[in-house]
């Protein structure tokens, strides 16, 4: 079980507020909360089910490298934060 | 009689309407802030299919059933059954068009072509073009990776298809995707290395279209210069606009084979207009003059290009629309000949359509 929430540029596209979801790791918790919000896994992964380049992934306050974090194992009190990477103009 | 056009920009759609002869404004807004790369109309239920390139989320297709009151994300192309080391993901849909009744076409990067036979809710992607060995060679033109931006089902038989790749060539398919093969004969890349100049897969085609009501007929700007086909794309014979021939974008008329428009710029590494004076030619005797029109287009300190689908003409070639990439939008009433500015300060224009109410 861990707490997953998504910056507010998601939109209605992932839970803005803190929201438990049962799993072991990040993917699981992302699976997981694909239930709810159907499109998340599209805006936070490719369609080869890596993490966006231009994706971060916070797990227990901390930026993860995009390539590892979906295996990342999760603790009991940890919570996943996903937000858009600053860029543009 | 077409009175709208969609405009895609890097910020939003814009959906420009014809107020009075003369007189177009911008009558609505989506997607503000968004990046939205191309627009489509289908002309047979008039759904709208808006593509969102959102930097940080990928390529996103919205779907309108009310004419643009409200909007519904479906689904878009997938790479997915592409496996390997580093396998493709999809980048862009850089080009939609509207097949067979029930039908759309996604050319993509980098490089996939996809079929849609429910209205965008999950797409096919044409394999055997993936597939082609000769696929491998195409390289990026305009982007980094190769994309498909010309999509041309021909009006009498669906199943006969040419797409144009950057840079990858000029592809036709005569059993509905199932099959292609390349269709470049005549073309020739000059920047190439002496052996290479006319392989088909190097050709870097910028924008292809077909003339609805004689369809054999196809105009190319090429990265080369302009060409013509006649004959179904079995030929293609380059022709020599003045000022220059190179540019991105090409219209045709939809009745007139032998009219096109182009909107010529200064060849080929510093890419604005020649002497920094925008201006459209057209060709009406199938490439053998192409007279050119400055009425309404800045004549100084003009730095505007014309994407590949940033010109567009309406279905009797009367009615012209075009935008920059400094985000000017302008309309011509009469064939091109004079143009009249609807905004100034527009996003950059990735896509002009004019659609019908």
């Amino acid at each position: 079980m861990a707490n997953i929430v998504c910056a507010q540029r998601f939109g209605d596209v992932g839970p803005l507020e803190p929201a438990a979801y049962q799993g072991e790791t990040v993917q699981d918790v992302l699976d997981a909360a694909a239930m709810d919000y159907p499109r998340l896994k599209n805006y936070v992964l490719d369609d080869q089910g890596r993490v966006r380049k231009h994706v971060a992934i916070f797990v227990g306050g901390a930026m993860q490298p995009r390539e590892t974090v979906l295996d990342n194992s999760l603790g009991p009190k940890d919570e996943i934060y996903i937000m858009q990477a600053l860029s543009g103009g | 009689m077409a009175n709208r056009v969609l405009v895609a920009t890097r910020k939003g759609l814009f959906d420009i309407r014809q107020r009075d002869p003369g007189n177009w404004a911008i009558h609505d807004r989506h997607f503000l802030g968004e990046p939205v790369g191309m627009v489509l109309q289908d002309p047979y239920d008039k759904t709208l299919y808006a593509s969102l390139e959102l930097g940080h989320f990928g390529t996103k297709l919205h779907r309108s059933d009310d004419d643009g009151m409200h909007w519904e994300e479906v689904s878009v192309p997938s790479y997915a059954s592409i496996d390997g080391d580093d396998a493709p993901s999809l980048k862009m849909i850089w080009s939609m068009e509207v097949g067979a009744p029930g039908t759309l076409w996604a050319g993509t990067l980098p490089g996939g072509l996809f079929r849609s036979t429910d209205r965008g809710a999950t797409w096919e992607m044409m394999r055997s073009l993936w597939d082609d060995p000769l696929r491998k060679q195409w390289v990026g033109g305009g982007y980094d990776e190769p994309g498909i931006h010309s999509i041309c089902v021909d009006p009498r038989d669906a199943n006969r298809i040419v797409i144009a790749v950057s840079c990858g060539g000029v592809w036709l398919s005569e059993d509905n995707g199932s099959s292609w093969r390349t269709a470049t004969k005549g073309l020739w890349a000059d920047y190439m290395p002496p052996g290479q100049k006319e392989n088909p897969a190097i050709q870097d085609p910028h924008r292809v279209v077909q003339c609805r009501d004689a369809p054999d007929n196809f105009w190319m700007q090429h990265h080369n210069g302009i060409f013509r086909s006649t004959d179904g794309c079995v030929e293609w014979g380059q022709v020599s606009a003045h000022p220059s021939s190179f540019g991105f974008t090409v219209a045709v008329h939809p009745q007139q084979p032998d009219t096109a428009w182009f909107v010529p710029a200064v060849k080929d590494e510093k890419r604005y207009p020649v002497d920094g004076k925008l201006i459209v030619t057209r060709t009406q005797d199938g490439g053998k003059t192409f007279p050119s029109f400055a009425t309404g287009l800045p004549q100084q300190e003009s730095y505007d290009l014309v994407y590949r689908h940033s010109l567009a003409v309406d279905e009797r070639g009367e009615y012209l629309a075009m935008g920059s990439t400094t985000g000017n939008l302008w309309i011509s009433e009469n064939g091109g000949e004079a143009w009249r500015e609807v905004s100034n300060h527009l996003p950059p224009v990735y896509a002009v359509r004019f659609i019908k109410d």
